[in-house]
């Protein structure tokens, strides 16, 4: 995730909506440094999404029950609706788009939720996704116990959970060994 | 460089925000007269409220970048000392908070996800003060003393007077909580966290902390704590219970009166979730389960 350009993108400011409050900060995303002026009140999730066209990571609830914007923040799974953008200065975030960018091949955690069927609609999927990422990048093997904790922060209205456990524990197995 | 949308809709009212680096810068602004300013570190429990605009400060001020809130540490006297800064999941991963304070970590493990307890932070809780909150219980039965800061310096303020009402604390506005401590343990202390939720993760309808300790002598309870969670409009200590423990063995009558100095002494109130009498029962009920596994684990 080192970047490989020194100089970090710029993203562009819209019209100045209020006059004050806002603030530069630099940040790492999916590996690229950007630089963008933000203002103190916008949601890191509308700045991914809105800003960034970042579109991958999803808005359900918008106050951090569903669980459907998800990002990795340092590594560390969070809600992107209940960070701020301002608060990221010099966060290195991850989202969907970045696990397997462009022609990559998918991450074992993406080929478990598709060979499991680890998704009806859809919606969801992104946040279960960056969950079970850093489930898999921990130094060990987490319990089922952890593992159910972890997936009970996202919430699927299709009712899909026992092949979203299924694909979890599969990448899983696929990280660790069985 | 990209092309972006025009920003139109920004869910919170309009505010500033700064994250000084030192207490001092941080008490400087909270003392602003001219501003309605708000302590922000998680976020978890501010940031719906910013987004649903129930609460509409102007100037936010980030405590999470300052160092000196940033400890975690056992002090001299063997107290625990957590900073503002310090999040919910680290302090429950701590080997120091789970070999002295296990019913910390406990009652953290009960705070909504995994996702949610990365963010948040111990004092950020203790500070918001849901009664229904798991931290604020814990912190009334392990006697936590709060470290408060503002302009005229630090106070320190004992559990029993810190929580006010649902979501009001001895914080005085131009104040922050900087540090909780938690006294030693005693040596041979059983703990316990039960509590009832609808959904894993919810907010609890009713919950419980129980300490308990084993006079090495007489093999009996020396001194109980009982806290219940959603059950007032602060943590609520029932002294009728712990009396009810101290000097038994925990055996079947002193948990049948435990439970019925519950049952008598609690006065929770009926709102959507519960009715106060489903309240009542259901606290009485993992009042007697915490009491028997708080002594089984002394």
């Amino acid at each position: 995730m080192t970047p490989s350009v020194p100089a970090p993108r710029t993203v562009r400011t819209p019209p100045l909506a209020e006059p004050s409050g806002w603030h530069r900060i630099t940040l790492t995303v999916n590996g690229e440094r950007i630089t963008a002026e933000v203002e103190s009140r916008l949601l890191l999730s509308d700045f991914l999404r809105d800003r960034l066209r970042l579109t991958g990571t999803h808005v359900g609830c918008e106050h951090g029950v569903c669980g459907a914007c998800t990002v990795l923040v340092d590594g560390e799974p969070a809600r992107s609706c209940l960070t701020l953008a301002v608060q990221c200065d010099g966060a290195a975030l991850r989202t969907v788009e970045g696990l397997a960018p462009g022609d990559a091949p998918l991450t074992p955690v993406q080929r478990a939720f598709h060979t499991c069927h680890g998704m009806q609609c859809g919606f969801c999927t992104p946040g279960f996704v960056m969950t079970a990422t850093a489930l898999t990048e921990q130094p060990e093997r987490p319990g089922p116990d952890e593992v159910a904790d972890a997936l009970s922060g996202h919430l699927c209205r299709c009712t899909g959970y026992r092949n979203i456990r299924r694909a979890v524990c599969q990448a899983l197995d696929e990280r660790f060994g069985e | 460089m990209t092309t972006i949308r025009e920003a139109r809709w920004l869910k919170p009212t309009p505010f500033d925000y700064t994250a000084p680096r030192t207490l001092a810068e941080a008490v400087a602004l909270l003392g602003d007269p001219a501003r309605d300013t708000k302590v922000v570190a998680g976020g978890q429990s501010l940031i719906p409220m910013l987004n649903m605009r129930l609460a509409r400060p102007e100037l936010l001020v980030d405590i999470t970048r300052i160092e000196e809130l940033a400890h975690l540490t056992v002090d001299a006297s063997g107290a625990l000392r957590i900073g503002a800064a310090v999040r919910q999941a680290r302090a429950a991963a701590d080997p120091a908070v789970r070999h002295g304070w296990p019913l910390l970590a406990a009652a953290i493990s009960h705070i909504g996800h995994p996702q949610i307890r990365g963010r948040g932070t111990v004092c950020g809780s203790l500070a918001h003060h849901d009664p229904a909150a798991e931290l604020p219980t814990a912190a009334r039965a392990l006697d936590a003393r709060f470290v408060i800061t503002g302009p005229g310096g630090s106070r320190i303020v004992p559990a029993e007077d810190f929580f006010v009402a649902t979501f009001s604390t001895a914080v005085d506005d131009d104040e922050l909580l900087a540090e909780v401590i938690l006294p030693p343990p005693p040596a041979a202390q059983g703990w316990a966290f039960e509590e009832l939720t609808r959904r894993h993760g919810d907010f609890a309808t009713v919950g419980v902390a129980v300490l308990l300790e084993r006079d090495s002598a007489t093999g009996l309870v020396r001194t109980a704590r009982v806290v219940f969670s959603g059950a007032g409009p602060v943590p609520v200590r029932l002294s009728a219970a712990e009396d009810a423990l101290v000097g038994t063995g925990v055996d079947e009558a002193a948990l049948a009166a435990a439970r019925s100095a519950a049952l008598a002494g609690l006065d929770p109130s009926d709102d959507v979730h519960a009715s106060a009498a489903h309240r009542r029962e259901t606290a009485a009920h993992l009042l007697v389960r915490a009491c028997t596994t708080a002594w089984e684990r002394c």
